[in-house]
């Protein structure tokens, strides 16, 4: 897979935008790499709260008897643990953090092309992080509608949160889609139009691939949410009836009449279901790349992995209905979007295949990247088996609006996607900040991050499976459901759960001291091929990449290539350069 | 110690599913085929869970870094990707059409299912038969007041006869097919039976439906599955499947909208005179 013939540039170089004070230089950055670790701390610290939030949650569900909180109180835990975690945690670190990290590098760029720009999105994201946070503390507190805000509920009084909080939510959203959109457009762009010579899109890296069509998702889907947001922001302010139909609050007649709340619901998962995929995409690039560097092997149906990403992404704006299946919209819709549902599921299984290909004649290394993806591997297959039952029409019955629910998306993209930003953390937390983290610390936070989430969620879907409905304080009397061993189940998940928090504050100690006082990592210390190990600085400095910037011979995946000395050739490095095994005059493999 | 452990997260996973004590409460609707459905699915979706994370165990046992070990240089195999692309197709395939054959049964009520519906508010539920004419007179949520809960358009002539139950049991006739109207005045609710394995949203503005033949006696618990608020884990309601004389003495009790109309002008006239006497 290397080619010796590199075009000519098509483009003089533009001159860097350099920071002329402090200021410019540390907060109000335009550098992609900073911005990329400002976005990450913002995410992970709002990111924490929602954590916060999930272990009260699970206590009362655990211990109803404690009553820890109040039922209004549960649900706007249950809101704002969503909503944080989807959009304010997962979104902006996958886009936000790794994107601005790792696309210039990747590509062989000097920063994003638009820099200014880039800055702007991140403090915008801020702003829409602090409107969040600050419905904590107004009168009435943060939404409880449930992370979906669905009308009428989400705007009437029998919900928390309707006095202000609704609002702030809703306010929040908007702004943090205005400052998605700066930064999307720059990934696009700089992705389309700044990589390096010799990097053709089909030589990108299978991350540059997820973060690059998952953003091209974002900038469709997102606009959805955005006009579902600005017109039930109406409805409660200016009391339009988008989705308020002619209804009785307590005995009392509103005034309301003529809109659809079914309408929400198409448009919020016109966006919500691409969501899944904006952040599943990125996972699905990363892992990838880890399992591929780990292993020591290209990575298997590189070309499969691309335009499986790109199908999956083309795809997820046709099942959003799956959502749906008993909202009461026309059950007829049940059968296109069952089939296009399961249809989404051959290339996803085809990438699932490839990752554990790429472990068949490899050469593994249990390094903590490493154990991250088989982990990742394990519960992204398990949560997208499930989705094989909830995107199957009438199998979603009796299992939608359950435990076995809350069950299937957590596995699949919550622990899946997180298990891969934090074993992308402890891969590339060596060029972040030039020293590794500490391997006992990582190792007890895997592990009991692993198993501590499975034994969270595999038992769960079976109390899906009884019948149990999520979103419910407290289930009281219900014996021919709720046994006393359904009960004891809850509180050994409850147990499960708090350990698995407590894991991750080891991990954030363990981050915040490795990066004072962790050993000093050796250059490229993965021995990695892509072109973001091979800065001449590690970590890489303002413009990447020294004087000249580097030409692609390439793709990103040249490990063990029969023939050379050493098991894996940079992008950056021709073919008369590698240097060759004993007895070799030459490459083992041809060119293609 | 790590292929021991993922061969511990297969095996335990599926002894867990074997030894559960955690599985779906005993059917009470003609539903079953939902069940049969799910059981295909566990049977394909844990035959590929096995498969798939055997051989990943197999691959970190067998290709773990030793010393002068070297990874195998293919980037791909094209015959190997289609057989792996058409056989997922067949299995995604053979889960697919049995569940849409199954749900043109869920959306198709048969001709002679009894019209009943089931109005949600926060929190609570009501419902409302069609009588002895078989059919259930119109409502309007703007016709809403405390002397009319449900809205009823009292020209109706189809309405007179309906009986009304507020905030009480429903009954349903054994083997009895019944195709349940789902009307909310507030906000979204859905009609959750575990036992009968079916249910639908609520949407004001709007009337949904599914139908269902139970096909067990019993008592059965309502609950609600669409958040609606506060009180959502409160919405609870019953319902109980009996045999053809307890449901006749049973519909024998409950009131029509005619007759509860005309206790409430009675009661109204019995306060006016009572004002008067004052």
């Amino acid at each position: 897979m290397s080619e010796s013939i590199v075009p000519e540039s098509e483009l003089e170089e533009v001159e860097l935008y350099h920071a002329k004070s402090w200021w410019t230089e540390k907060v109000f950055t335009q550098d992609a790499k900073l911005i990329a670790v400002q976005y990450g701390l913002t995410a992970f610290a709002i990111g924490f709260v929602a954590l916060v939030l999930s272990w009260f949650m699970r206590i009362q569900i655990a211990f109803p008897e404690l009553s820890i909180i109040s039922e209004g109180t549960y649900y706007q835990f249950i809101t704002m643990h969503g909503m944080i975690m989807v959009v304010y945690l997962l979104t902006a670190l996958f886009l936000g953090a790794f994107g601005n990290y790792l696309i210039p590098l990747m590509v062989g760029a000097r920063d994003m092309v638009f820099p200014y720009l880039n800055m702007v999105s991140y403090w915008t994201y801020l702003v829409a992080v602090l409107v969040l946070f600050v419905s904590f503390f107004t009168p009435g507190g943060p939404t409880g509608a449930g992370w979906t805000l669905y009308p009428p509920q989400a705007i009437l009084g029998g919900t928390p949160g309707q006095e202000s909080g609704i609002i702030l939510m809703l306010v929040s959203l908007c702004i943090f889609i205005v400052g998605f959109t700066m930064g999307g457009l720059n990934y696009v762009i700089t992705i389309l139009q700044a990589r390096t010579r010799g990097m053709t899109l089909m030589r990108m890296p299978l991350t540059v691939w997820g973060i690059f069509t998952a953003t091209v998702l974002a900038l469709f889907a997102f606009p959805a949410l955005f006009v579902s947001a600005v017109m039930m922001l109406f409805d409660k302010l200016l009391m339009t009836s988008f989705f308020m139909p002619a209804l009785v609050e307590f005995g009392e007649n509103l005034t309301y009449g003529g809109g659809s709340p079914i309408l929400f619901q198409h448009l919020f998962w016109f966006f919500g279901h691409p969501e899944v995929y904006i952040v599943a995409l990125p996972a699905f690039g990363i892992v990838s790349d880890l399992i591929s560097v780990h292993a020591r092997k290209n990575i298997f149906g590189f070309r499969m992995m691309v335009w499986a990403i790109v199908g999956i992404g083309a795809l997820s704006f046709i099942v959003w209905a799956h959502h749906m299946y008993v909202s009461g919209m026309n059950p007829y819709f049940g059968f296109f979007f069952a089939t296009t549902t399961l249809i989404i599921a051959v290339p996803t299984a085809l990438k699932v295949y490839n990752w554990v290909l790429t472990l068949w004649k490899g050469n593994i290394h249990l390094t903590i990247p490493m154990l991250f993806c088989l982990a990742f591997i394990v519960t992204f297959l398990n949560g997208g088996l499930t989705g094989l039952f909830l995107g199957n029409v009438v199998v979603d019955v009796p299992l939608s609006d359950t435990y076995f629910v809350v069950a299937h998306f957590h596995m699949v993209m919550g622990i899946a996607p997180v298990l891969v930003i934090l074993g992308a953390i402890y891969h590339w937390f060596p060029l972040i900040t030039g020293r590794m983290l500490h391997d006992g610390m990582g190792r007890f936070h895997f592990w009991v991050t692993f198993i501590g989430s499975y034994l969270i969620y595999f038992p769960m879907h079976y109390l899906g499976f009884i019948g149990v409905p999520r979103r419910y304080y407290e289930m009281g009397q219900t014996e021919a459901l709720y046994t006393s061993s359904a009960a004891d189940l809850n509180v050994f998940i409850t147990l499960a759960a708090l350990a698995v928090g407590f894991a991750q504050l080891v991990f954030v100690f363990n981050v915040f001291w490795s990066a004072k006082k962790g050993i000093v990592a050796e250059k490229n210390p993965w021995k990695a091929a892509s072109l973001e190990w091979q800065t001449p600085d590690q970590p890489p400095v303002h413009g990447n990449f020294g004087k000249e910037l580097p030409v692609i011979y390439r793709w990103a995946y040249d490990y063990s290539v029969p023939g050379a000395e050493d098991d894996f050739i940079p992008q950056d490095v021709p073919n008369e350069k590698v240097k060759l095994a004993k007895g070799h005059s030459q490459l083992g493999v041809e060119s293609t | 110690m790590v292929p021991f452990i993922l061969l511990l997260v297969i095996v335990g996973s599926v002894l867990f599913h074997i030894f559960t004590p955690w599985y779906s409460t005993p059917i009470a609707s003609n539903w079953s085929n939902i069940d049969k459905t799910i059981e295909l699915t566990f049977w394909m979706t844990g035959g590929v869970y096995v498969a798939v994370l055997g051989f990943m165990t197999y691959c970190v046992i067998r290709f773990r870094n030793k010393e002068g070990h070297r990874a195998d240089y293919e980037p791909e195999s094209k015959k190997l990707e289609i057989i792996l692309t058409v056989l997922t197709t067949i299995g995604v395939a053979g889960l697919l059409a049995p569940g849409l054959i199954v749900w043109d049964e869920y959306v198709s009520p048969p001709e002679d299912a009894m019209p009943i519906e089931a109005m949600g508010q926060q929190w609570y539920w009501s419902f409302r038969l069609p009588g002895e004419d078989g059919v259930l007179g119109t409502t309007d949520a703007r016709n809403i007041n405390a002397d009319n809960p449900f809205g009823m358009n009292k020209n109706d002539p189809n309405g007179q006869d309906d009986i009304l139950i507020e905030g009480d049991d429903l009954h349903l006739e054994l083997e009895k097919p019944v195709k349940f109207l789902l009307r909310s005045i507030d906000v979204l609710h859905n009609f959750y039976v575990p036992q009968f394995r079916a249910k639908m949203d609520l949407v004001p503005g709007m009337v949904t439906y599914y139908w269902i033949r139970p096909t067990l006696a019993g008592g059965y618990e309502i609950l609600c599955a669409e958040l609606c608020g506060v009180g959502h884990h409160a919405m609870r309601g019953f319902v109980k499947v009996e045999g053809k004389e307890d449901y006749k003495n049973w519909l024998d009790d409950q009131s029509t909208f005619k007759a509860l109309q005309e206790e409430a002008k009675l009661e109204n006239k019995e306060k006016l005179a009572f004002h008067k006497s004052n």
